[in-house]
C-alpha cells in the first residue's frame, strides 16, 4: 500500500465534488476570524485563492517577489481560458472537456481532479464576467470563443492575445478589494526562503524582504504554495526571469513529495533563439495555429539556401513545401497538441530542414489565412471581382484584428514583417505539469501545506492542453482550495495565533541565515548566470524534447558536479542586508541545481514515452510516443532524503474508471 | 461637492472654465476692436456702451477680472504642485519626443500674456478708471477711437503688443482644445474641436496684431 | 551618474540583455551590478521601467524596455539611463523605483464588488455591446508600468487612473459603483503626490499599450458627474 492517499471521494465521478463539498467540515464565520492563512505567490491561483479566502473571513497574508501582485507571470498567458459552456452549441460538455484533458495529458492525470476541473470551469467565466473581465465578444454582445490545440470544439474564451493579463487583473482586483477591507495583508518584494513546521504541520514561513534584506518570520494556520512552475530550470524558457521553484522546493525538503518533475511542456510556437546573449524566449500564442500553417522546405537544398539567405520562403512554390503536421496528422493538422507539434518540429529540424541560421526554426505561415479571410471580407462587403491586392489588404486587416499584438511583438523582436513573410518558430520550455504532489483537497504530504495552480502536479498529466493553465489556476484558487482547506482548518479553531518565537522558527531562521552566508562566501569564480546557463544547457540537451537513458545518467552526474562547483565558487557581490539581485538569483539557481538532478532521475525511471516526456528508446516505428500503461500508469511522487539522488519514489497508481485508456492518436 | 474644490480634476475644471470664459471674452473684445479699423463710429458707440452700461461695468467687469485672477493664480498653483511632483529632475528629458513645446510651456506663454495684461490694464483700464472716477470727466461718446489709435503711435508699444499676441496664440493653440478635454469632452467631435481651436488661436491674435499694426501705420492726421 | 563602456553589443540583443552583459562584466570585476527592475521580458508584466535618453522605455513607440532592441541605436552611441522619476515613485536602488502608489490607487476602488465565492449569473446573461467591450478591453490593457507618469512633465498619474476607471465605467457590471469608484481613486491618486494633468498628451504617446487620452476625458466626466450628484 502506498503512503500516498489521494483522498478521492467515493461515488460516481460526476457527483464526487458535490458530495465532497457537502461532507467536508466547515469553519463557522466567527471562527474564521481567528485563523491566519499564508499564501505564497499571487498569480492566478494564489491571487484568486487569497481573495476568496479573505472574503470567506480568514486573515490572509500574501507574499510575492514582484513589486505588485499584478505582475505575476500568469499575466503573460496569451491565448485563452477553456470552459465547458457549450455556447457555440458544438457538442461541448463537462464530460468532453474532462475527456479531452485526460487524453491530452496522455492518461497520466487523476480522473477525479480533472473532472472537478471541467465541472467548475464554467463558473470561472461567470465569475470573471461579473468581475468585469473584458472577454472578446461577438457583435450580438455575447461572448466569443475560439478553438485550441488538441480538441475538436470551440470552448476557449479570450481577450485578444492578453487573456492571462485580463484574468490576473481580475484576481488582483478581487485581492485589492480585500486588501482595502483589511482582510489581506500583501507583502510584495518578499521571497519565501523556508517553510516552518510545528508538530509536523505547516505553521509559517521565513521570508526575506528583498528591499531591506531583512529576514522575517510569519506564522499561520496553513500555508498555500502557488508559486507556479519551474521551467526556468532550463535557463531559456518563456517564463519570466524571476520565476523559481524556491517555495515548492523548500516545502519538498520539509516533507512534501514532488511529483512527476520530468513532465515539462515544450511549446511549439516560440520565437527561435537568436544568440548566446539571449535571456529569455518569447511565446507566440498557440491560437496562431488556428490560422497559421506550419511548414519547412521539402528539399534539403532549399532549406540550405534559405539558411544561407540565398532564397526567400515566399519564393518557394507550394509543392516544394512540406506542411508536415497536416501530412502526418490529417485529422488535427496544425492543431495537434503541443507535445506532438513540438516533437514534429524538432524531427524536421534534426533532419536538416530547419530554416533560420542555426537550423532550429520552422515556418508558421499566414498567407493562406490572409487570402481566405480577405476573399470572405471582400464578398461580404459587396466587392465583386476583388483584385489580389485588395484581398490581401482586407485579409491582413482581419489577421491584425485577431492577432495584432502578437504580430507586433514578433516584428519588434525579429525585425521581420510577419504579414509579408512567414514567422519563424521553434519549441521552447513553457510550462511544467509536474510539481508538488497534492491530494484531492490540494493538500501536499505536509499537513496544512497546500499547493495550487502550476505549482502542484494535479490536473494535466504528462501534457497540458492549450488554455487549460488559466482554467486550472482559477479553478483551484476561486472554487476548490477555499473550501477544501476548511476541512483541515476546522481542527484549528481553538489553536489561537501561532507564535513565531518557538524553537521551530528559531531553527528555520538560523538555517536560512546560514544558507545565505554560505552563498555569500563563495570564492567568487563565476557569476550566478554562468551556472544557470550551464545548467540550462545540460537540461535542454539531455532532458529536453527527447531523452535517453545514457544522456539522463550523464545529466545526473553533471548536475551534481555543477552544484558542487556552484557552492564553492559562486560569485555574489554586495551584501545580504540590502537589495541584492545577484543573491536573489543565487538562491533560486541553488534550488534548480537540486531539482535538475531529481528531474533527470525521474525521467530516467519513467521508461516509456508519454506526453511531454519522450524517451527515444520507447517509440513506434513511425516515431510516435510509445506509452507503457502496464508499468507506468502512475504519478511518480518523490520523497526528499538529503541529496536528490537519494530521493525515494512513491507511486500513486492512476485508476481510470470512467474513461477508456487508449493510445493517443491525432491522425 | 467637496471633492470638486480640492481634487486635481477640480483644479483642471477651474482652469478650463475660466479659460473658456476668457476665450469668449477675447472673441467679444476682438469684435469690438475690429470696428476701430473698419467703422470708427461704431467703435466709439460700442466702447461707450461698454464703458457706461451698469451691467457691463458692475457685473461683467468684476467677473472678468475674477476670471483672469482665478486663471492665473490657479495656473501658478498647478505649476508649483506639478513642479513638486518630480522632486529630483531627469538628467536628460526629451519632452519634445512626446508633447508639443506649446503644451509643455503654458506657464511661459501665460506669463508673457500676464505681463502684457499689466501694460494693457495700465494703458486702457487705469486710464478709463481715472477718467471716470477720479477726474470725473464728462461722458464723451466720441473720444475712444482717437485715444486708441494714439496708443499705437510709439513703436515700442506696438512691438510689445505684437509679441504678446503671438504668445497668446501659442497659449490658445494648446489651451482652448485642452479645456474641452478637461471638461471631459473627447469624442468623435474632438478632431473638429481641435481644428476649430487652431483656427481660433491663429485668427484672433492675428487680428489683434493686424489692428495694432494698422493703427501704428495709419496715425490720425488731424 | 556613472559612465560605463561596453563592447560586444549585438543588434539583435534586447536592451535588457545589453544590461545583462554589462552586469556580467561588473560581477566578473567584483563590482556590484546595476540593479534594474524586469521580469517577463515580453512586454506585458510592466515591471521594467527605465528612462532611456530622456524617454520612458526608450526611443521606440508602443513597447516596453524589454522589447527595445539594440538595433534602435548606433554603434558608439552613449546612452543615458535613469530611473522613472516622480515624488510618488521613490527610488529603491539604482534604477529601481517603488510604484506601490499605483497599487494603492487600485485598492481604493479599482474593482467591482462581487464576491468571488458567490454564484454569479451566467456570463451570457449580460450581453455587452461589442464596441463597449472592446473599449473596456483597450483601457484594461494598461500594464501599470508608470511610463505615463515618467513621461509627464508634471508626473501626473491621470492616464493610469483613468484607464482603470474607464475599464469598469464602460461595462454595465461596473456602473453600479462607478461614482464612488472614481471619487475614491482620484482622491488616492492626489494623496500619493502625483502632479496635475495639463493635457500635454505625452503619456498617450509614451504608453507602451497605447492607452488613449479619451480615458482621461471619461474620468473627468465621471468625476464631475459624481461630484455634482454626490
Amino acid at each position: 500500500m502506498s503512503v500516498l492517499d489521494s483522498k478521492v471521494p467515493s461515488g460516481p465521478l460526476a457527483e464526487k465534488w458535490t458530495k465532497h463539498k457537502n461532507e467536508i467540515d466547515l469553519v463557522n464565520p466567527a471562527n474564521k476570524r481567528n485563523i491566519d492563512i499564508i499564501v505564497v505567490g499571487t498569480g492566478l491561483a494564489g491571487g484568486s485563492a487569497a481573495a476568496t479566502l479573505a472574503e470567506l473571513g480568514y486573515n490572509v497574508k500574501t507574499f510575492c517577489y514582484q513589486d505588485s501582485p499584478r505582475r505575476a507571470h500568469s499575466i503573460a498567458a496569451q491565448g485563452g481560458v477553456n470552459a465547458a459552456k457549450n455556447y457555440q452549441g458544438d457538442g461541448d460538455s463537462v464530460y468532453r472537456l474532462f475527456y479531452d484533458t485526460i487524453k491530452g495529458g496522455d492518461y497520466r492525470s487523476r480522473e477525479a481532479n480533472v473532472y472537478r476541473l471541467a465541472e467548475v470551469s464554467s463558473n470561472i467565466i461567470d465569475q470573471c464576467v461579473a468581475q468585469g473581465v473584458p472577454f472578446a465578444r461577438e457583435y450580438g454582445g455575447l461572448l466569443d470563443n475560439r478553438s485550441f490545440g488538441g480538441v475538436l470544439v470551440s470552448r476557449t474564451f479570450y481577450a485578444k492575445g492578453q487573456t492571462g493579463q485580463q484574468l490576473l487583473l481580475g484576481a488582483y482586483a478581487a485581492m485589492n478589494r480585500q486588501i482595502q477591507r483589511g482582510k489581506i495583508k500583501s507583502y510584495t518584494r518578499h521571497e519565501m526562503l523556508d517553510l516552518v513546521l510545528v508538530d509536523g504541520k505547516a505553521r509559517g514561513i521565513i521570508a526575506r524582504d528583498l528591499v531591506t534584506g531583512e529576514i522575517e518570520r510569519h506564522s499561520g494556520h496553513a500555508v498555500v504554495i502557488a508559486t507556479g512552475g519551474y521551467g526556468n530550470l532550463f535557463f531559456l524558457s518563456t517564463y519570466c526571469m524571476g520565476a523559481n521553484v524556491m517555495a515548492s522546493w523548500k516545502a519538498h525538503k520539509k516533507g512534501a513529495f514532488f511529483a512527476n518533475p520530468c513532465f515539462t511542456q515544450i511549446h511549439p510556437t516560440c520565437i527561435p533563439v537568436s544568440g548566446d546573449h539571449q535571456s529569455k524566449l518569447t511565446l507566440m500564442s498557440e491560437s496562431l495555429r488556428n490560422d497559421g500553417r506550419i511548414w519547412v522546405p521539402k528539399r534539403l537544398e532549399d532549406a540550405q539556401a534559405i539558411r544561407e539567405g540565398k532564397l526567400k520562403p515566399t519564393q518557394l512554390k507550394e509543392e516544394d513545401r512540406d506542411y508536415y503536421l497536416e501530412r502526418r496528422y490529417p485529422a488535427f493538422g496544425n492543431l495537434v497538441p503541443r507535445d506532438v507539434a513540438s516533437r514534429a518540429a524538432k524531427e524536421r529540424c534534426d533532419a536538416g530542414h530547419g530554416v533560420n541560421k542555426t537550423g532550429e526554426a520552422v515556418y508558421l505561415d499566414f498567407e493562406a489565412a490572409i487570402m481566405r479571410y480577405g476573399k470572405e471580407k471582400a464578398y461580404t462587403s459587396g466587392i465583386k471581382d476583388p483584385d489580389k491586392a485588395t484581398i490581401r489588404q482586407l485579409g491582413e486587416e482581419i489577421i491584425e484584428a485577431k492577432y495584432g499584438n502578437l504580430f507586433q511583438m514578433y516584428e519588434k523582436i525579429v525585425d521581420q514583417n510577419p504579414y509579408k513573410t512567414p514567422m519563424m518558430i521553434y519549441p521552447a520550455v513553457h510550462y511544467t505539469m509536474g510539481g508538488l504532489w497534492v491530494d484531492y483537497n490540494l493538500q501536499t504530504t505536509i499537513p496544512g501545506c497546500y499547493s495550487a495552480g502550476e505549482a502542484n502536479f494535479s490536473d494535466h498529466g504528462a501534457n497540458r492542453l492549450g488554455a487549460s493553465a488559466l482554467m486550472q489556476g482559477l479553478a483551484d484558487g476561486y472554487f476548490v482550495l477555499p473550501y477544501t482547506i476548511g476541512d483541515y482548518l476546522s481542527d484549528d479553531i481553538r489553536t489561537g495565533p501561532i507564535p513565531t518565537d518557538s524553537a521551530e522558527f528559531d531553527e528555520a531562521e538560523k538555517n536560512v541565515r546560514d544558507r545565505i552566508e554560505k552563498l555569500m562566501s563563495g570564492k567568487g569564480e563565476h557569476s550566478v548566470d554562468y551556472y544557470h546557463k550551464k545548467l540550462g544547457k545540460i537540461m535542454w540537451n539531455k532532458c529536453g524534447m527527447s531523452r535517453n537513458a545514457k544522456d539522463l545518467e550523464s545529466a545526473i552526474t553533471e548536475i551534481a558536479e555543477l552544484r558542487k562547483d556552484f557552492w564553492e565558487n559562486v560569485n555574489i557581490p554586495g551584501s545580504s542586508d540590502s537589495k541584492n539581485q545577484e543573491l536573489e538569483k543565487a538562491g533560486r539557481v541553488a534550488d534548480f541545481l537540486e531539482l535538475g538532478e531529481l528531474f533527470a532521475k525521474d525521467a530516467l525511471q519513467r521508461e516509456e514515452s508519454c506526453g511531454g516526456h519522450f524517451r527515444e528508446e520507447y517509440q513506434t516505428p513511425e516515431g510516435e510516443a510509445l506509452r507503457d500503461d502496464e508499468n507506468f500508469k502512475y504519478a511518480a511522487a518523490w520523497e526528499y532524503k538529503g541529496e536528490p539522488k537519494d530521493a525515494v519514489l512513491h507511486k500513486e497508481e492512476l485508476k481510470y474508471e470512467n474513461i477508456e485508456v487508449k493510445t493517443r492518436s491525432y491522425k | 461637492m467637496s471633492g470638486l474644490t480640492k481634487s486635481s480634476i477640480a483644479r483642471k475644471v477651474v482652469m478650463a472654465l475660466s479659460g473658456f470664459f476668457l476665450v469668449f471674452f477675447l472673441a467679444q473684445h476682438f469684435t469690438i476692436n475690429f470696428t476701430s479699423v473698419i467703422a470708427p463710429d461704431t467703435f466709439n458707440e460700442w466702447s461707450h456702451f461698454m464703458g457706461y452700461n451698469p451691467l457691463v461695468q458692475y457685473i461683467l467687469q468684476p467677473i472678468l477680472i475674477a476670471g483672469v485672477i482665478i486663471h492665473f493664480v490657479m495656473g501658478f498653483v498647478l505649476e508649483l504642485q506639478n513642479n513638486r511632483a518630480r522632486g529630483v529632475k531627469y538628467v536628460k528629458f526629451k519632452g519634445s519626443a512626446n508633447a508639443s513645446w506649446v503644451s509643455r510651456n503654458m506657464i511661459i506663454s501665460g506669463l508673457v500674456v500676464l505681463a502684457f495684461l499689466a501694460l494693457h490694464f495700465y494703458d486702457f483700464w487705469v486710464h478709463e478708471m481715472a477718467y471716470k472716477y477720479i477726474e470725473f470727466k464728462p461722458q464723451d461718446p466720441t473720444r475712444y477711437h482717437a485715444e486708441t489709435v494714439e496708443k499705437f503711435a510709439p513703436m515700442w508699444r506696438t512691438v510689445i503688443y505684437v509679441v504678446s499676441f503671438v504668445l497668446l496664440a501659442l497659449h490658445l493653440w494648446h489651451g482652448f482644445a485642452s479645456a474641452f478635454q478637461s471638461m471631459g469632452v473627447n469624442n468623435k467631435y474632438t478632431p473638429s474641436i481641435k481644428a476649430f481651436t487652431k483656427v481660433f488661436a491663429v485668427v484672433i491674435p492675428l487680428g489683434f496684431v493686424f489692428i495694432a499694426l494698422y493703427h501704428h501705420f495709419n496715425p490720425l492726421t488731424h | 551618474m556613472v559612465d560605463y563602456d561596453l563592447n560586444g553589443v549585438e543588434e539583435d540583443m534586447s536592451f535588457l540583455e545589453m544590461l545583462d552583459v554589462l552586469n556580467e562584466e561588473l560581477v566578473a570585476k567584483g563590482e556590484e551590478p546595476v540593479e534594474f527592475d524586469h521580469d517577463c521580458r515580453e512586454g506585458i508584466c510592466g515591471t521594467c521601467s527605465l528612462m532611456i535618453n530622456g524617454q520612458p522605455h526608450g526611443p521606440d513607440s508602443r513597447i516596453t524596455v524589454c522589447q527595445l532592441h539594440m538595433r534602435s541605436f548606433n554603434d558608439g552611441d552613449s546612452i543615458v539611463i535613469e530611473p522613472f522619476r516622480a515624488k510618488a515613485f521613490p527610488v529603491i536602488k539604482d534604477l529601481i523605483v517603488d510604484r506601490t502608489a499605483f497599487d494603492r490607487i487600485q485598492q481604493a476602488g479599482g474593482y467591482i464588488s462581487v464576491n468571488t465565492s458567490g454564484r454569479p449569473v451566467d456570463a451570457n446573461a449580460i450581453p455587452i455591446e461589442k464596441d463597449m467591450a472592446d473599449k473596456s478591453f483597450n483601457a484594461a490593457t494598461c500594464i501599470g508600468c508608470g511610463a505615463c507618469v515618467a513621461a509627464c512633465k508634471n508626473a501626473s498619474a491621470m492616464l493610469f487612473t483613468s484607464a482603470k476607471v474607464s475599464q469598469f465605467a464602460l461595462l454595465p457590471q461596473g456602473q453600479v459603483e462607478a461614482a464612488e469608484r472614481v471619487q475614491n481613486m482620484v482622491r488616492q491618486m492626489d494623496l500619493e503626490g502625483f502632479g496635475n494633468c495639463t493635457n500635454t498628451g505625452a503619456c498617450e504617446v509614451e504608453c507602451p499599450k497605447g492607452i488613449s487620452l479619451e480615458n482621461i476625458a471619461r474620468m473627468n466626466r465621471e468625476y464631475l458627474s459624481a461630484s455634482v450628484k454626490g
